[in-house]
């Protein structure tokens, strides 16, 4: 049987986080009451003309100077006509030949392009309406409408759903660090389309593809797209042909069905939009946009990985949520030249985040929480000298989480500190042993791997603050092994 | 040239409903202007650039500042089917 | 007393800001002839405009105009394609057919600042789509010089009016022809400016590329008045809007001689469609030329005669698109159906009248798939070659003259069932639209006892030149167009059209 290999693209619609729409002043705010947001322009009115508005081309330069594309001296607004309710001109305006910018690449995907477009409005299903006779009716709702979008067209370079979704991931946070977009997936303002084919391995033609339309989650990009894979290898395996078509994947019943037949053959007859003329970016706004964009999550997760010494993991966790990293930075700061960088990521990706997240009422961004960096470093740098055992550093970080303060307050507070050397620690381990005599007779046997109770005892007793290691070895000590 | 199938093709992209009756004159006349239209085809046209602004070179963009939106009634006042907070269609897949 | 209809606009201002004459009593004057009209030229007339409502002195906000504005108070039609709030505009279209608008048009708000009162909407062409308006779902005008024929389009009622004494002064809109040639027809003034002068803000759209609004009136001077305070700085609302360029500062114009002035001929635009007695009225209106001082020579424009194919692919498909609003959604008139499609197509088949539908067919087919290069691409490098000729000419030429229209005011039905007859009326006068140059036409004689209208036409942001050249010539012209005003007592002293040839 033939093995096949996926090829994706995908075209993404970023809703840009201006505080106008494209083409007119109306205010963006999600969730005003229906069609409080318009005016003469964005309801189409006889005779209305567009503007561009300068903060949304600023925006899609910001994503073309971050992803190493051209930014296009000259670009073309152009005119894709078709009916629908939502689109109030009967077209919408789009860039088309001459984008604002060509090329880039994020990771490993390489961009094709970045334009500028109008969003279209939102159409609510009303249901019987006493107008028309009993049939459904859909209410039209201009606000959404002329929104601006960046589209974000990649090249045919992801083999697999579950790349695609990586991918994605990725450029949804590289987004939200540039600030271009809210990048929110439930309200819309990031959208995603595939272009899906397959081919043989081996063969380096392009299948026929086919476009899964509007996913809006990443797990339904990845159930979508693993069963259009799937769809055309049946089809393939069959000997049958991909017939090219734009396809809606419905997660809830995973069946694909074709939106060709409702609409008719598409033919938008694309020409340039007569009421702008090209759009030529002002050099000055170039580098306003060149000055705003922060570093981006590949790049410091490369920092993080190079100069502080990272495990690939914690980097990238730690870059690809930005204030996790702005937090991390803090600490490492604050705990100066000596600080363990990868304990500190530990204790920021794992510990702390992992309180913050487990408390509905806490705000998840660390910085924003009652742990301030220095005292977090501190505590990293009490457990890393052993003053307290790691148990009760987590113990320690448990009070900051809640009221804040300082590690070496709260260590001496709740009588945390590590018990010292053997003097203090013997007789306790002493007694562990007196109380477990069928586990000394195992470990007297050469079977080592009971001490855990051994431990575990003297834990219990001592609220965590004795060293495991220092208890094995008291143990092995006074047993004379 | 253009015959009664392009016609109705080129009537259903333009959302236009076509009467019977329609169809034949509407073809005839199409075609004789657009016969006419065929002298631009004898021009040697190669390498000349499309003008598609004749005179404004480049477009000048807004400042990111809102204005005020139009109240909703007035905005809904003009349509000929008005719900109570949106414009009313049937539904695209009824 | 002098009858205020009598005066021009420019006589009619002074007159007004002297105190001379009232706000009110120019208005009445004007309100009582149109409303007593039998052209057809108003589809709309403002109320008593001391009364609350649109129209009128401007609405309900604005009060009398003051003696301190420069129009200070007179009153100006306005062609049914612009936006006013709250007073009716169709666009002489039934799909739109009581329509409102919550807004107003960039040119008729710049004229209401300068005091400008709205008197009434003129009827035009649906859409702006014609050249006799005929096409008009609010029936055709009437020419004033002969009830039987048409005044021109598409801008026929605004040429109509002032022709007749309806209205002082008219704003028209000029895409291929349509102020320029109801000008010649109606023989009026009739100014197209350079493209993007005017704000196209609020003037519903043909052809966006082509579309200009321009003065009509019934002298030179009256349009340079009207155009002073159209274009301006500007407009933040139009991207295409360039506002005034020009290098010199708009003035009424004063020229009594054309010396060193090089006119140029285009022999390409005086082919076997001109008829003789327009022929012979232009050739006269050169000699006239001659006679001030003016150099008259040939001048090439070879591609001018492909011009009529460009603009018959581009301004249909700019339509076809421009027009695809009107969808019986957000406002205009709808033909309920249970479902969306029916909706739409209904709606247009039904609001649409046979010329709308069969330019947004021609439109639509010229931009589908497969024909997009061979027409629209085509069309715009045949536009291409058209702005070089210009620019070429105005190397050698300072102004380019031709017949406004090929013919006089044809009958009524004339030419309705012949798309391509229609469409050649305007075969002198696309050339310039496709360009973006300014153009005026002027009345230059009579054949068969109909006005004959000269277009004289400059490079970019000329206007100021070729409002000088086209008063000079009109005051060496005299022509008389006191027929289709119908006023009988223009003898004490208010001549209307500089009577002294
Ligand atoms: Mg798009
Ligand atoms: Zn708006």
């Amino acid at each position: 049987m033939t093995a096949y290999e996926p090829v994706i693209g995908l075209e993404i619609h970023v809703q840009l986080a201006t505080r106008t729409k494209m083409f007119c002043a109306c205010e963006l705010t999600f969730g005003e009451p229906p069609n409080t947001r318009t005016c003469p322009v964005c309801l189409g009115l006889p005779g209305t003309l567009p503007v561009v508005n300068q903060e949304a081309v600023r925006l899609g330069l910001m994503i073309g100077l971050a992803f190493g594309g051209e930014l296009a001296d000259r670009s073309v607004f152009h005119r894709k006509n078709y009916f629908y309710p939502d689109l109030p001109k009967g077209y919408q305006i789009s860039q088309f030949d001459e984008p604002l910018v060509s090329g880039g690449q994020l990771g490993d995907v390489r961009l094709e392009r970045v334009h500028l477009e109008e969003d279209a409005a939102k159409l609510v299903h009303a249901g019987a309406s006493g107008r028309i006779g009993g049939s459904t009716s859909s209410v039209v709702d201009y606000n959404r409408g002329g929104t601006p979008l960046a589209e974000i067209v990649t090249r045919p370079d992801i083999h697999s759903a579950e790349a695609a979704a990586t991918w994605l991931r990725l450029l949804r946070e590289t987004l939200r660090q540039l600030g271009v977009s809210d990048v929110n997936m439930e309200e819309g303002s990031l959208r995603c389309d595939a272009n899906v084919s397959i081919r043989p391995v081996g063969e380096t033609e392009l299948g026929t593809k086919t476009e899964l339309k509007n996913m809006n989650s990443f797990r339904f990009i990845e159930q979508g797209v693993n069963a259009e894979i799937a769809r055309q290898t049946r089809i393939l395996e069959s000997g049958g042909t991909v017939e090219q078509e734009t396809l809606h994947f419905d997660p809830r019943t995973g069946a694909i069905t074709s939106l060709r037949s409702k609409e008719g053959s598409h033919d938008y007859r694309y020409f340039p939009e007569p009421d702008l003329p090209p759009l030529r970016v002002p050099s000055e706004l170039v580098d306003q946009a060149r000055a705003a964009i922060p570093e981006l999550p590949l790049d410091r997760a490369e920092r993080f990985r190079g100069e502080h010494g990272l495990h690939e993991e914690s980097a990238r966790l730690l870059a690809f949520r930005r204030e996790l990293g702005d937090y991390y930075e803090a600490v490492v700061s604050a705990a100066g030249a000596d600080g363990d960088r990868q304990q500190i990521a530990n204790w920021v990706g794992n510990d702390l985040v992992r309180r913050l997240e487990a408390d509905e009422d806490a705000e998840s961004d660390p910085a924003r929480s009652k742990v301030a960096p220095a005292a977090l470093a501190a505590l990293v740098q009490l457990v890393g000298s052993k003053a307290i055992t790691r148990k009760a550093g987590e113990q320690v970080l448990d009070a900051l989480v809640a009221e804040g303060g300082e590690p070496q307050a709260i260590v001496e507070r709740e009588g945390l500190a590590a018990i010292g050397g053997g003097d203090e620690l013997r007789p306790i381990v002493e007694a562990a042993l007196n109380a477990n005599p069928d586990v000394v007779e195992k470990l007297k046997s050469g079977n080592m791997k009971p001490i855990g109770a051994i431990v575990g005892h003297v834990m219990r007793e001592t609220k965590g603050r004795a060293d495991g290691g220092e208890v094995t070895k008291l143990a092995r000590e006074i047993l004379g092994l | 040239m253009i015959d009664r199938d392009t016609v109705l093709h080129v009537a259903a992209l333009a959302r236009l409903d076509l009467h019977e009756d329609e169809i034949e004159p509407m073809a005839r006349e199409l075609s004789a202007v657009l016969d006419h239209l065929e002298t631009i085809g004898e021009l040697d046209l190669d390498g000349v650039a499309p003008t598609a602004h004749v005179l404004a070179s480049e477009s000048r963009l807004r400042a990111d500042q809102p204005h005020t939106s139009l109240p909703r009634e007035v905005a809904l006042d003009q349509a000929p089917d008005a719900s109570d907070d949106g414009f009313r269609v049937p539904s695209p897949q009824a | 007393m002098t009858d205020p209809i009598s005066l021009t606009a420019v006589e009619a201002a002074a007159a007004l800001r002297r105190g001379e004459l009232s706000p009110r009593e120019l208005f009445d004057a004007y309100r009582q002839r149109a409303a007593a009209d039998d052209t057809n030229s108003f589809t709309w007339l403002a109320d008593d405009p001391t009364t609350a409502g649109a129209g009128g002195f401007g609405g309900e906000d604005r009060g009398v105009p003051g003696a301190d504005t420069v129009l200070a108070g007179l009153p100006v039609a306005i062609k049914d394609l612009f936006c006013i709030t709250g007073v009716p505009t169709a666009a002489c279209s039934n799909l739109l057919r009581g329509y409102r608008p919550p807004y107003t048009a960039t040119v008729v708000a710049r004229l209401q600042e300068a005091g400008a009162t709205i008197l009434g909407k003129t009827n035009q062409d649906e859409f702006a789509m014609g050249s006799s308006n005929e096409n008009s779902a609010f029936g055709p005008v009437r020419n004033p010089w002969d009830r039987s024929r048409v005044p021109g389009g598409s801008s026929g009622g605004s040429a109509a009016a002032v022709a007749a004494g309806l209205a002082p002064v008219a704003l028209g809109t000029d895409t291929g022809g349509s102020v320029r040639q109801p000008a010649a027809l109606c023989g009026v003034v009739g100014l197209k400016p350079t493209y993007g002068t005017v704000s196209r803000y609020g003037m519903i759209a043909f052809a966006s590329s082509l579309d200009q609004a321009g003065p009509i009136s019934r002298t030179v001077a009256d349009t340079a008045l009207l155009f002073q305070h159209m274009t301006g700085p500007v407009d933040p609302r139009d991207a295409t809007s360039i506002g005034w360029g020009g290098a010199d500062e708009l003035g009424l114009p004063t020229a009594e001689r054309l010396d060193g002035l090089r006119i140029g001929v285009p022999v390409e635009l005086l082919g076997e469609g001109v008829e003789p007695g327009v022929r012979a009225a232009f050739d006269a209106a050169l000699r006239r030329a001659e006679d001030l001082g003016a150099e008259v020579t040939d001048v090439a424009l070879p591609h001018a005669r492909h011009a009529l194919a460009a603009y018959y692919v581009l301004a249909p498909a700019e339509a076809s698109s421009n027009l695809s609003r009107f969808d019986g959604v957000r406002y205009g008139n709808r033909v309920d159906a249970d479902d969306l499609v029916s909706l739409y197509t209904r709606t247009r088949h039904d609001g649409f009248g046979p010329e709308v539908k069969r330019r947004i067919m021609l439109g639509t087919f010229a931009l589908s798939s497969g024909y997009y290069d061979a027409y629209y691409g085509r069309a715009q490098q045949v536009r291409t070659k058209i702005v070089e000729d210009f620019r070429a000419a105005h190397e050698q030429v300072d102004l380019i003259a031709t017949p406004t229209s090929p013919t006089v005011a044809w009958k009524l039905g004339e030419r309705v069932d012949d798309p391509l007859a229609m469409y050649q009326a305007d075969t002198s006068t696309l050339p310039f639209s496709l360009a973006g140059v300014p153009a005026i036409s002027i009345p230059c004689g009579l054949s068969e006892g109909l006005p004959v209208g000269l277009q004289l036409s400059g490079p970019v942001f000329s206007e100021q030149r070729i409002l000088e050249a086209a008063h000079a010539l009109e005051q060496a012209i005299g022509f008389d167009g006191t027929p289709a005003l119908g006023l009988d007592a223009v003898t004490d002293g208010g001549a209307a059209n500089g009577g002294a040839a």
